[in-house]
């Protein structure tokens, strides 16, 4: 009596068990906490949207939703991660990742990427790689490019460049009419960073670019000289706004939308700010960074946002499905569009909203970025490389007869980090 | 009913510990919290600095012993340079020092000039106060914008005598770190001025009386008579304005953030920029600057501390 008491007992309890972990497989419960750090206003009605959907999908599932200031997170994310982490959180693709995964805070998520439905993110997959494996997931990516006065090239008859000789003939034209050829605001550094990735991939192509982001050339190398001497053509011919490096990139804005100034190496973030400004598209266009040297690829500069799950996660397969569900189609077509994000999904079976940079971002980089994405200077290489480099590049643009002084320092640096 | 009385046997009761001893330790009870507080917020974090200057560390993983090799790097030890944004903050930070000090002539004059009884000199004397009220990143937000080239007042002033900084005041990297002085100038002579002017209320009248009566006008008064008679107020002035130099970061960082081309780097924003900013997270070599700041600012402070012993055995 006892025994079949005892068995009746277990066997009622494995049921029990057999049934939640069924329900577990359908339905996911607990707690999900994320922090974001899509803190602007169209990011942030994003990410709650997103939260909004996820757990309509999963009423089961509590989601704690943290929204944390974009420029505060990169330096909080340490503190998140390392004490009672969050399951996901955002980041950024490329080296950016590097002290996480060296550390162990991210999780490995090579397992996702292996499911079908992540063919359709092959583009970035080489960015959310590290050590061969995957630690993140893209969400959102925008193109960069030259955005530039299309009244004014009308006026002075000019066409879109595509190669250096008829970018330098429209420099020159541009310069005669009274106007600088580009508006840059290199007080806060970056924004020289995209120009040496686009005259550098131009000049020595994508894989070039990166083994020196990698460390693996010296700085004082020919190629890069080359790549500087081109640069140069272009800061004598006085190309560029004066006094640059007292502004910051929205300073440099007004020199374009009055009219100063014909063009601006750029994100795409940079529209929704020229069209606050009062440029119509009929006023504004973008071209494709122009061909400098025939025989290597185009590679463009598309920054890639992403999000990874904490190694520390307390509830894995619900952090995972948020992963799903953001890289799904639907849900890339959906924050991308233009009332929300306005950039361009990563998944390659969304669809554009109908904007014309959108379109044209879209259609370059997926026909027209043959050698590769870059994710940009300050996240491709070495963080400690990426600033001292960047102090050097706005130097150079300033003092360009400094270069060999600080090409040395730049190889100083690189010899003590990578060695 | 009867009442029975107990007779005392117990001895006379034995005081406590603490009432016997009540003289020797109230005065620690007293000193503790400050003590405590002092301990884990400054004397405990000082030794910390000291112990990760010796690795290396990213503030995530495993720190790494490396000995003195992240001073060897700094100051250019063995066969390697010294590093020149070291070199560049070091001698950033005594330009700072040294000029940082005009702002106690300065707050003096302006304290003269409005030690006086006229109508409204409240007013006058509190908007001549206003710029040590305000936030020090108001006051580099006002100044990068009185620096802009081109549009801003000072390039238009500067013009106007046809003399002209190429790149503006803060793009210009021979002058950059004279403009943000400047800036920090504008606040520190209103801190000064306060403490002169409580200075100037505790002058003797008598004394001054006196030496008016020997014939004592003008720059001899001041220097023989008021000057004296203001040493404590010159030695608060002081500390405060060598404290604030060494201390000087927010107005780098708001009105140039280090450049153009880290020609504004101090020692303070260096430390910053290794150790916690977003490209940093070298937290050995950002506590191996601190600790070369700190000795700097120990020298001053061991003047600071003697001199204010020899005053107090004067006092007695």
């Amino acid at each position: 009596m006892h025994s079949i008491k005892t068995s009746f007992a277990a066997l009622a309890a494995a049921s029990i068990a057999a049934s939640a972990a069924m329900a577990d497989g359908h339905a996911l419960s607990g707690d999900l906490k994320i922090i974001s750090d899509m803190s602007n206003p169209a990011p942030r009605a994003v990410m709650e949207g997103m939260v909004a959907d996820f757990k309509e999908m999963h009423p089961d599932l509590n989601i704690e939703l943290t929204i944390v200031d974009r420029e505060a997170w990169k330096t909080q994310i340490r503190n998140a991660l390392s004490a009672n982490p969050p399951d996901v959180v955002n980041w950024y693709a490329a080296n950016r990742m590097k002290p996480y995964v060296d550390a162990g805070l991210f999780a490995d998520i090579s397992d996702l990427w292996a499911e079908p439905e992540f063919e359709a993110l092959a583009s970035t997959k080489g960015a959310m790689t590290l050590d061969g494996k995957q630690w993140g997931v893209p969400y959102t990516y925008y193109q960069w490019g030259v955005y530039y006065r299309k009244d004014i090239y009308e006026e002075l008859g000019l066409e879109e460049p595509a190669t250096w000789e008829e970018e330098l003939a429209n420099c020159q034209a541009i310069l005669d009419s009274g106007r600088k050829c580009y508006t840059i605001g290199s007080k806060f550094l970056w924004t020289a960073g995209g120009w040496f990735d686009y005259i550098n991939s131009r000049t020595n192509g994508y894989d070039f670019h990166i083994a020196l982001a990698s460390g693996e050339v010296e700085w004082t190398d020919d190629r890069v000289k080359q790549t500087f001497a081109n640069w140069r053509q272009l800061i004598d011919m006085g190309a560029f706004i004066d006094d640059h490096q007292t502004y910051s990139w929205q300073e440099a804005m007004p020199f374009m939308v009055n009219g100063e100034a014909a063009a601006y190496l750029m994100g795409n973030f940079s529209v929704a700010a020229f069209r606050e400004g009062g440029l119509t598209d009929d006023q504004l266009d973008f071209y494709q960074f122009p061909v400098i040297n025939p025989d290597v690829d185009y590679a463009e500069d598309a920054p890639t946002d992403t999000f990874h799950i904490a190694s520390g996660a307390q509830n894995m397969d619900a952090a995972k499905e948020f992963l799903r569900f953001v890289t799904s189609a639907d849900n890339q077509t959906k924050i991308n569009s233009g009332d929300a994000l306005g950039q361009l999904p990563v998944n390659a079976n969304s669809s554009i909203d109908n904007d014309k940079f959108l379109a044209e971002g879209f259609e370059m980089l997926s026909n027209n970025a043959g050698g590769g994405i870059m994710q940009f200077f300050d996240r491709d290489f070495d963080a400690e490389m990426a600033s001292v480099g960047m102090e050097g590049l706005q130097e150079f643009m300033v003092f360009p007869d400094n270069l060999d002084d600080i090409l040395a320092r730049l190889e100083e640096t690189r010899q003590r980090i990578y060695n | 009913m009867t009442v029975t009385a107990v007779p005392d046997t117990s001895p006379p009761v034995e005081r406590g510990w603490y009432k016997r001893n009540e003289i020797a330790i109230t005065p620690w009870l007293f000193l503790l919290p400050a003590m405590l507080f002092f301990a884990v917020y400054v004397i405990i974090p000082i030794g910390q600095s000291f112990w990760i200057s010796f690795h290396q560390w990213d503030g995530l993983g495993e720190k790494t012993w490396v000995g003195t090799a992240n001073y060897e790097r700094l100051l250019g030890i063995g066969d390697q340079n010294i590093d020149r944004k070291f070199e560049t903050s070091f001698w950033n930070n005594i330009k700072w020092l040294i000029l940082y000090l005009l702002a106690i002539p300065l707050g003096l004059f302006i304290s003269l000039f409005l030690n006086q009884t006229v109508r409204g000199i409240r007013l006058y004397k509190s908007l001549f106060f206003f710029p040590f009220v305000i936030s020090q990143v108001v006051v580099g937000l006002v100044f990068s914008w009185f620096y802009l080239p081109n549009v801003g007042l000072f390039d238009q002033m500067t013009g106007f005598f046809g003399f002209q900084i190429k790149g503006g005041m803060l793009g210009n990297p021979d002058w950059a770190t004279y403009g943000i002085i400047m800036a920090g100038l504008w606040p520190q002579t209103a801190y000064c001025m306060i403490l002169y002017l409580t200075g100037l209320n505790a002058v003797d009248p008598e004394q001054v009386e006196a030496a008016r009566l020997d014939g004592a006008k003008g720059w001899k008064m001041l220097w023989y008579v008021i000057i004296p008679q203001l040493k404590p107020a010159t030695f608060i002035a002081f500390v405060v304005t060598i404290i604030g130099a060494l201390r000087s970061f927010d107005l780098i960082s708001v009105m140039t953030n280090g450049g153009p081309f880290g020609s504004t780097r101090v020692l303070s924003f260096y430390m910053f920029e290794e150790a916690l900013s977003e490209f940093g997270f070298r937290m050995g070599y950002g506590s191996a600057i601190a600790v070369v700041l700190f000795f700097i600012m120990l020298g001053f402070i061991i003047y600071f501390l003697w001199s204010m012993y020899q005053d107090e055995k004067g006092g007695r």
